[in-house]
């Protein structure tokens, strides 16, 4: 170590520097057109064609809509608390793309290969919430803070339902690294966890569009009783930097569910005698970009479908039923595990 | 200096920082805003001692949880700011008293044995390969599995306590009953009548067309 320059040392940051840039401009590339994919989705659920107007078939809308956001004025309230209505938009976007670092996008592809990674994005994903607590009470707006009360309670609840889910995906691998995960599930499709954590995958999958305030339990923004919610008072950029965490939020829990219950970067054609080398040419990342599209369309497809829950609903769902039923199905994969049963456990 | 120190002595003093500002600070919420730091902070300094599944779980249960918690009782508190600081004088002797007994308490233990240079030797680094929450969970589920145990069983009962103690039939309350909600049909809200189409009479000015 002694040996190691300052010239060492800035190639070494300036490396993770360029990796932080390759992971994050695609995600903010990806947020700019998973809002345009969800308006264009839903238009054609709802029978009309979304945004065509600006750029070919309306491909650069994202584009345009961010340039409005920069240069709309960010307004400060008068009465609202000067220095954390301003800190609030960054203690939501920071947690949001900090958890990136430890997400795996194929064999050894990652920037930070952390021993409890699991447990890091679980912790991560549960400080975001500081963003919409401190919004709602600094912007001194009644709307503002109905929306922030709502929020709190809800993400804290779900949160219990999502780190049982984990416990199950981490008790099936025996570990809390996303890449053992990953390659615990090695095998073929049935192999992967989706199977013998059935429920836990559909619960994980629920409470994640809970955590991330998405329809139906977007109920912190409730436009008809409560205006938009905790970002009621905010304005251009810093307005955009909550719908940046946000959907970088939804892309997340996407990832997470195909890395823990899909297999991830594994092809799905593993194991079946002719289609398995047929499609041995596509690198790992494609496979998991592709699964977590598929939980992406489903959160678009959950939006264009259910109709909001009645707040008591949501936490009736979380406290009644999800947490119960985690807490059984461990119980059965415990024995499972024990028995050594079938392809899974052994 | 080296760059761990460096990197102790920042986080230390960001620590010791937070810690006299949750004290000092007026308002209740920036106080416990203040707390969420020194939280985080010493979770940072865990890390230092390559204890990263308790520095997460400090992250994970005391910032994400109890703190989320925390902050929405005290923003929902309406505090008077003056009528909080109008005893100050009065109680300043037991304060005062209280401060000094702790401070006695907190020498006597850091005096003792236990915390001699000798006995609480520099940790040393391990290897790349170390797993802090292997030996966690070997220690804890293994030489410790009673204790463990015991001690969850009296978190449980305290949880049992606290929702007992709280959860009490109030006369006017009004509650729902989800499952009779469900089980509602068709046919208890809604009456469908066959009858035959009628047709108003005709009015012959012809306003309304």
């Amino acid at each position: 170590m002694q040996e190691t320059g300052i010239f060492d040392w800035i190639i070494t940051v300036g490396l993770i520097l360029a990796k932080i840039i390759i992971i994050l401009l695609p995600l903010v590339l990806g947020v700019a057109y998973l809002t345009f994919a969800e308006r264009k989705i839903i238009g054609y659920m709802q029978m009309r064609i979304g945004p065509n107007r600006v750029g070919p078939r309306g491909w650069l809308q994202p584009i345009a809509d961010v340039l409005k956001l920069l240069m709309k004025e960010v307004i400060v309230p008068t009465r609202s608390n000067n220095y954390l209505f301003v800190i609030a938009p960054t203690l939501a976007i920071g947690p949001a793309l900090a958890a990136w670092a430890v997400i795996p996008f194929g064999d050894g592809l990652v920037l930070a290969d952390v021993d409890a990674s699991l447990l890091y994005i679980l912790a991560l994903t549960s400080v975001g919430v500081y963003g919409v607590i401190i919004a709602g009470w600094a912007s001194n707006s009644k709307y503002a803070f109905i929306s922030t009360m709502r929020s709190a309670a809800q993400i804290v609840s779900y949160e219990i339902a999502m780190g049982f889910a984990l416990v199950g995906v981490l008790m099936a691998a025996g570990s809390i690294n996303l890449s053992d995960i990953v390659e615990a599930q090695r095998g073929s499709l049935l192999h992967w966890y989706w199977l013998p954590l059935l429920p836990l995958f559909v619960i994980y999958f629920i409470s994640g569009v809970a955590e991330t305030n998405r329809a139906p339990f977007d109920v912190a923004e409730g436009e008809s009783e409560i205006v938009a919610g905790f970002h009621v008072e905010y304005s251009g950029m810093a307005f955009a930097m909550f719908f940046l965490a946000e959907y970088a939020n939804m892309i997340l829990i996407a990832f997470l569910a195909a890395l823990l219950f899909l297999g991830g970067w594994l092809s799905p054609f593993e194991g079946i005698p002719v289609l398995a080398p047929m499609f041995n040419w596509v690198p790992g990342p494609v496979w998991l970009l592709a699964k977590a599209s598929l939980f992406l369309f489903f959160y678009l497809w959950f939006r264009a479908t259910f109709p909001r829950y009645r707040y008591d609903q949501i936490m009736r769902l979380g406290w009644k039923v999800f947490i119960p039923l985690t807490i059984v199905w461990l119980v059965l994969e415990g024995a499972a595990v024990v028995s050594g049963l079938g392809p899974w456990f052994d | 200096m080296s760059f761990e120190k460096l990197v102790f002595y920042t986080f230390a003093a960001i620590l010791v920082y937070a810690a006299t500002r949750v004290i000092t600070v007026r308002n209740p919420v920036h106080a416990a805003l203040h707390l969420v730091l020194a939280f985080f902070t010493s979770a940072a300094l865990w890390l230092l001692l390559e204890a990263e599944f308790l520095a997460i779980t400090l992250v994970l249960v005391y910032v994400g949880a109890v703190m989320v918690l925390f902050l929405f009782v005290v923003m929902m508190l309406d505090i008077n700011l003056v009528s909080l600081k109008e005893g100050f004088m009065r109680y300043l002797p037991v304060g005062l008293g209280v401060a000094a007994l702790m401070l006695i308490e907190m020498i006597l233990v850091v005096r003792s044995k236990a915390f001699d240079a000798a006995s609480m030797p520099v940790p040393v680094r391990h290897a790349a390969d170390y797993s802090n929450t292997r030996e966690l969970g070997g220690v804890l589920y293994t030489d410790y599995v009673y204790p463990f145990e015991i001690a969850s069983v009296i978190l449980v009962v305290a949880i049992i306590a606290a929702i007992a103690l709280t959860l009490r039939k109030r006369g006017e309350s009004k509650t729902q009953n989800p499952a009779e909600q469900v089980k509602v049909r068709r046919e208890d809200r809604v009456r469908l009548v066959k009858m035959a189409t009628e047709q108003p009479e005709r009015a012959d000015s012809g306003e309304h067309s």
